[in-house]
């Protein structure tokens, strides 16, 4: 395949045609794939009411990009490990992370209400600088190499990332000593206000491989059994010994950065509207239903099923209390605080602590996290 | 220095068969210092390896091996070539255990031969640690005797926090002493001997009558100037090696300032925000009233490290102690 040659599976009912699902995804495994988009989609619109209730703190959604997560992860074997961005925030719980846990993240809270042993799930903490998590993935996977372990490695970035230099160092050590790491590159053209063309002189992501002398795949971002199908064969491919994979997974970033973000500032919503339909959730829908894998009881099960996941998580974040300032000290040293920390804390405690800030009350917004996917005429 | 630190590796590599050593130029030549010759034939290339010329991606693919469970070493070329690093360092490597409840650091060393005197090119003579002492997170030390650093870079491989082993590489050749056999200090001493030794400050020579707080290669040109202050004025000044940069001994600090009622700070690094500053504030904030003068500063000046035609006239001297001294005891 050419890397300008897109890989896709998923016709959209119309002009793009349908493809023969890869071999190795059965029935049980589209359900499965297709119920995972659900409760990403899910989290990702409750998220957003959340935020807009005063609830969470700004949220860096990620609507239309599951299959590029979902796709991806469902590739991974348990014990590979995964880092994520604040863009797949909350792909932890597909992994067994508490929603909660995400949910108090984004709350601002540190110490376990925020955050979670990595290696519990084998899901890298968010990582919320550009690109610097990518060389991480790489020392994982080489590690796993020199102890002699099939363990393998994906990292989640966007194109903005490409950018920078850890990005070009990781894919560097990562083709230099041949390590089992898959660089999933979610290139929905936009960098907050910057568009992918200020990013990079190439026409593609996946053409950078070339300098690492690894394979560049590009895949339909919007199609999460393209993502699957990439990622499997980028992982066999690392597992074999024969190195990593950058693949491009080429969307479009249909909401805004984050709920701080009004993308009317910069780009013209006809575009995205020109994007819009090819959205991974309703189109799965759809083509699960021209297969005849999935009806319409089915996808309501997942759907209610997904709801009270999240709506649980949303219950436990509300029970949880805030941090007390010892949160400030206590996870900085694993061997134990210092003593300047010692007299930071009694210098806090000697404090009259002002009263916790009362969330806003909820108000029922336009969205309060209902998935609706259009249903097939 | 160089020999006890090769020993330190080589006993980690023995004992341990997750300690991995990564750097530019460390394997087939041993490193430009030699500190991790041998090692190579010894271990294999899996083990000590020579990685492509990029700080940030050495210490970024360091912090994924220590996430699975290894313990990486990294060696970090000359002191000025940390700064393509600064990001990793700061950003991950010491925010992990913040990051995760304190369960999973990213357990690493990075080994810092840092400091002028060498006669070296620009950029290979820089003193950075105040900027690791400034970050949350990171232990920062500092060894200066052969038998310090062969007992604290196994206790740094010990500790669960990232260390910033700084190296200083004007003493690497200076001075030898025998490393005993016998040391309390051995990989994964439940002794506490090691923890220890990345706290604690130690007195280089004893005096009642001025303090010389300090670390790294200057701790002997304080022990030099000691013996000048002695001749030429009858005056015992006590010169304390800091060893761990972060945290400070502020007992070793604030008890050998209050005890001899005078102190002058030392240090290589430019002034503004070094470890001097911080030193003083202390000894001013907890025992002021047990000073007869303000704490001084010897360390070198705000400027770009000088091409080395011109290094002696940055670097702290005798002579440049001597007048320190002088000050705070006239004054």
């Amino acid at each position: 395949m050419s890397a300008a040659e897109v890989l896709r599976v998923m016709g959209d009912g119309k002009s793009l045609e349908d493809r023969a699902v890869p071999e190795g995804l059965g029935e049980k495994d589209l359900l499965e794939l297709f119920r995972w988009l659900v409760i990403l989609r899910t989290f990702d619109e409750r998220a957003v009411a959340l935020q807009r209730q005063g609830r969470i703190g700004t949220y860096p959604l990620y609507w239309g990009e599951e299959g590029t997560q979902a796709g991806a992860l469902y590739a991974c074997q348990e014990g590979d490990w995964v880092f994520p961005t604040y863009r797949q925030n909350s792909i932890g719980i597909l992994r067994g992370v508490p929603v909660a846990t995400i949910l108090g993240w984004i709350r601002g809270y540190g110490g376990p209400a925020g955050f979670y042993n990595p290696r519990d799930y084998r899901v890298a903490p968010i990582c919320v600088p550009i690109a610097t998590h990518l060389p991480h993935a790489v020392g994982l996977a080489w590690a796993a190499k020199i102890r002699n372990d099939g363990t393998a490695s994906l990292a989640w970035f966007g194109d903005g990332a490409t950018s920078e230099g850890d990005f070009h160092e990781a894919m560097n050590f990562a083709s230099v000593f041949k390590v089992a790491t898959v660089f999933f590159c979610v290139n929905n053209q936009w960098a907050i206000s910057t568009p992918v063309t200020r990013q990079m002189a190439t026409s593609t992501i996946a053409e950078r491989a070339a300098a690492y002398n690894m394979p560049g795949i590009r895949v339909d971002g919007f199609d999460p059994i393209a993502c699957w199908k990439a990622t499997r064969d980028a992982l066999e491919r690392g597992r074999a010994g024969e190195g990593p994979t950058l693949i491009e997974a080429y969307c479009y970033r249909l909401g805004a950065h984050g709920t701080a973000d009004d993308p009317k500032l910069y780009r013209d919503d006809a575009e995205t509207e020109r994007w819009r339909p090819l959205e991974p959730v309703g189109r799965m829908f759809a083509f699960l239903s021209r297969l005849g894998v999935l009806d319409e009881s089915t996808a309501e099960g997942y759907q209610q099923e997904a709801k009270r996941m999240v709506a649980d998580g949303v219950k436990q974040l509300e029970s949880i209390e805030q941090p007390g300032q010892d949160v400030l000290f206590d996870y900085v040293y694993s061997s134990g605080p210092p003593w300047t920390f010692q007299e930071g804390l009694a210098e806090l405690e000697s404090m009259s602590r002002q009263p916790e800030v009362e969330p806003p009350t909820p108000s029922p917004g336009p969205n309060t996290g209902d998935v609706e996917f259009p249903r097939e005429p | 220095m160089v020999e006890a630190l090769n020993k330190a590796l080589h006993e980690a590599m023995e004992l341990d068969d997750r300690v991995v050593l990564l750097g530019e130029d460390v394997a087939k030549t041993g490193g430009v210092f030699r500190v991790t010759a041998g090692l190579l034939d010894k271990f294999g290339d899996a083990r000590v390896v020579d990685t492509p010329l990029a700080e940030s991606g050495i210490v970024g693919t360091a912090i994924g091996m220590s996430i699975y469970g290894l313990l990486p070493i990294v060696e970090i070329q000359f002191d000025a070539f940390v700064y393509p690093a600064f990001d990793q360092i700061i950003v991950h490597a010491a925010r992990y255990a913040w990051r995760t409840n304190a369960e999973l650091p990213a357990t690493m060393v990075i080994r810092i031969p840092f400091g002028g005197g060498v006669r070296a090119p620009e950029l290979h003579s820089d003193s950075p640690e105040a900027f690791f002492a400034h970050a949350p997170g990171l232990k920062v030390v500092c060894p200066t005797t052969p038998s310090d650093a062969r007992d604290m870079l196994l206790a740094a491989i010990a500790h669960p926090d990232p260390v910033i082993f700084m190296e200083p590489k004007r003493i690497y050749r200076a001075g030898r002493q025998e490393v005993p056999e016998d040391s309390a200090v051995t990989l994964g001493s439940s002794n506490g001997a090691g923890a220890e030794l990345l706290s604690t400050a130690r007195v280089a020579r004893a005096g009642e009558d001025l303090a010389i707080i300090t670390y790294g290669a200057t701790v002997p040109l304080c022990v030099e100037a000691a013996g000048v202050l002695e001749r030429q004025r009858d005056i015992q000044a006590r010169v304390v090696d800091l060893r761990s940069i972060y945290p400070l001994d502020v007992k070793a600090i604030t008890s050998s300032a209050a005890a001899c009622g005078r102190a002058l700070v030392v240090h290589e690094a430019p002034r503004t925000a070094g470890m001097g500053a911080e030193i003083s504030s202390l000894i001013h904030e907890r025992v002021m009233l047990d000073l007869e003068a303000p704490v001084g500063r010897v360390t070198g000046f705000d400027v770009p490290f000088p091409q080395f035609a011109n290094e002696e006239d940055y670097l702290p001297s005798v002579e440049r102690i001597v007048a320190g001294a002088n000050k705070v005891l006239d004054f």
